[in-house]
């Protein structure tokens, strides 16, 4: 595993700090790499805007910050103007397919999207949309085996969810798995999507 | 003696710095803590008052960290071992109890997880602007132990080894964590019971009759009676002698205050814990300590993908300040580096130890954020000119 800078953003409540644990524990944990995970805190923590940085590594990471995120992960508007720009040429863009709308993109940027928030709420959860969105980003960036975000979902969350949140974990995936033989939504590999404001 | 296996998370976590420090104390036996809680050091306490009623201990969160101080130290001479953690501005208000401390040679330990200052700062950013005043912030002669972990591992391993200290030495250690280090998480092995060295109390085994508080024999750090035990018991903060008693006269202050330094100063090889990395042959060797060691060891890294011979010498132990090796290493390499998050604390030791013998350069930076390893990069080049 190369070292592969990760941002996760979104707004509070949706559970960004979470999905960051758990990729960060199935990398360090269960896969034997190093992750170093560090969490924006300040006023904006509280409903606004929140960010987690993950940086995962075959060996020990020295830098504790993200500079150039190799993936970003947003889950809101405001979290996608903010952090858009600083992704890496060549990066990886994951939305919430509802709550993102896409703009300014970047040709050089590979985009997927997933509408985790909906996918939670079928399963009868919304609370769930985060890992719903673990799942899909294993799935689309395949920087970590399945098994091991998987484990570490299951020793994340309460007992009592536990079931809930593999099924999440699982359509999230299934839903990746999809996305990922289609190809990115924008970028060199297929530009679907029209850019008004190119 | 082995830890108590009550207190010991073993497995595999990943948790940030301060969670990981608050499971070094448990293990290390701590089983009272009155704190005022403050970011960036919040979770550490938070956790800790989770965590040590299951563990048969005490958590008091208190009216201001003057009382968080001093309780603490109640409670170690009621035979608890027992530390708070703060950060800047608490940190200032604990500066009379830990001369305190210093003077009643009460083992505890205090964290500062530091954060930008002066002032109320940056609440929620680092630095490492504390270290001056982790060693000189009480006033008098007296000497402390620090120690700056540089990722939650070391918050625990080390924050054992800051309770052991202090109970060997008899002596307020400073836990010098910073809001990234505290903040930051990662993989943490916690190991099982029986594989932790902890510290026991220096109890006395004489009899009420023979004990004196403070007499010494050779070793400098007199035994312990806890209170309620039947032994005369008299603390102050007054120059006392060795029956605990204040006596204020020039020869047992002088008698006093230089065994408190002495304590510490004839143990510094002892004490000392860094870590050296391609020191022999190195033209400059760059020095830092916390967080600023892993973003050095990318400036270092960079440096040597240009062909230079760069040594590391990172400080685990910052107090007391390795002065002998770096008046050895300064003999030999050109010029030392130090980067900090301030403007230039630790860097004014290297100097003073290095004697003119080798150059040293500061990176300075106010704090909020970690230095580019660029900048690092760029303080090895101007050395090596």
């Amino acid at each position: 595993m190369r070292l592969t800078e990760i941002r996760l953003a979104g707004f509070g409540g949706q559970g960004v700090i979470l999905s960051a644990i758990v990729l960060g524990k199935a990398a360090s944990i269960y896969q034997g790499a190093f992750a170093t995970m560090t969490q924006s805190f300040g006023p904006e923590a509280r409903g606004g805007a929140c960010s987690a940085q993950l940086i995962v590594s075959e060996s020990q990471t020295l830098y504790p910050y993200v500079s150039q995120p190799d993936i970003l992960v947003v889950m809101s508007q405001e979290a996608y103007s903010k952090f858009a720009p600083e992704l890496k040429d060549g990066g990886m863009l994951i939305v919430e397919q509802d709550l993102v709308h896409l703009e300014n993109i970047n040709a050089e940027v590979k985009v997927y999207s997933v509408p985790a928030t909906r996918l939670a709420e079928d399963l009868g959860k919304r609370m769930v949309l985060n890992i719903v969105m673990v799942g899909f980003f294993t799935a689309v960036t395949e920087l970590l085996e399945p098994d091991a975000v998987r484990k570490a979902v299951a020793d994340s969350v309460p007992e009592r969810f536990r079931e809930l949140n593999l099924k999440a974990f699982e359509k999230g995936y299934e839903y990746g798995i999809q996305a990922l033989s289609a190809g990115p939504l924008a970028g060199e590999a297929e530009p679907q999507m029209a850019f008004s404001e190119e | 003696m082995k830890a108590d296996p009550k207190g010991v998370l073993t497995g595999t976590h990943f948790i940030d710095g301060d969670h990981a420090c608050c499971e070094g104390a448990l293990a290390a036996g701590a089983r009272f803590s009155a704190g005022y809680p403050i970011t960036p050091s919040t979770e550490i306490v938070e956790r800790f008052a989770a965590r040590v009623p299951l563990v048969g201990g005490t958590f008091i969160q208190m009216e201001d960290e003057l009382a968080a101080s001093i309780t603490l130290q109640g409670a170690v001479w009621g035979g608890a071992k027992a530390f708070t953690v703060t950060s800047g501005p608490g940190f200032s208000l604990m500066m009379e109890h830990i001369g305190y401390a210093a003077m009643t040679e009460t083992p505890c330990v205090f964290v500062d997880v530091q954060r930008g200052g002066p002032s109320t700062g940056l609440p929620t950013l680092p630095a490492q602007a504390d270290m001056m005043q982790a060693r000189w912030g009480s006033h008098g002669d007296y000497e402390v132990i620090a120690l700056c972990p540089n990722s939650p591992q070391e918050c625990f391993d080390l924050t054992i080894k800051a309770f052991n200290f202090a109970e060997e030495f008899r002596v307020p250690v400073m836990f010098m964590m910073d809001e990234v280090v505290g903040h930051m998480t990662e993989k943490v092995v916690i190991p099982p019971a029986d594989r932790i060295e902890v510290t026991p109390r220096k109890h006395t085994r004489k009899s009420a009759e023979e004990y004196l508080p403070y007499g010494t024999n050779g070793d400098l750090v007199p035994e312990m009676a806890h209170a309620g035990e039947g032994y005369k018991f008299h603390m102050t903060g007054l120059t006392h002698d060795e029956r605990g008693y204040p006596n204020m006269t020039p020869q047992t202050q002088d008698k006093l205050v230089r065994r408190l330094q002495n304590k510490i100063r004839d143990a510094a090889d002892r004490i000392m814990i860094a870590e050296e990395e391609g020191i022999g042959g190195a033209d400059v060797i760059v020095v830092s300590y916390g967080i600023t060691s892993r973003v050095a060891q990318k400036g270092i890294d960079m440096a040597r993908a240009r062909g230079l011979k760069v040594g590391k010498f990172r400080m685990i132990t910052c107090w007391p300040f390795p002065e002998k090796r770096i008046r050895e290493l300064a003999e030999k390499a050109k010029a030392f580096v130090v980067p900090e998050l301030n403007l230039g604390q630790m860097v004014r030791e290297v100097e003073r130890a290095a004697g003119g013998k080798a150059r040293t350069i500061a990176v300075s930076h106010a704090g909020g954020s970690v230095h580019r390893p660029e900048e690092i990069l760029n303080a090895i080049l101007e050395a090596t000119r």
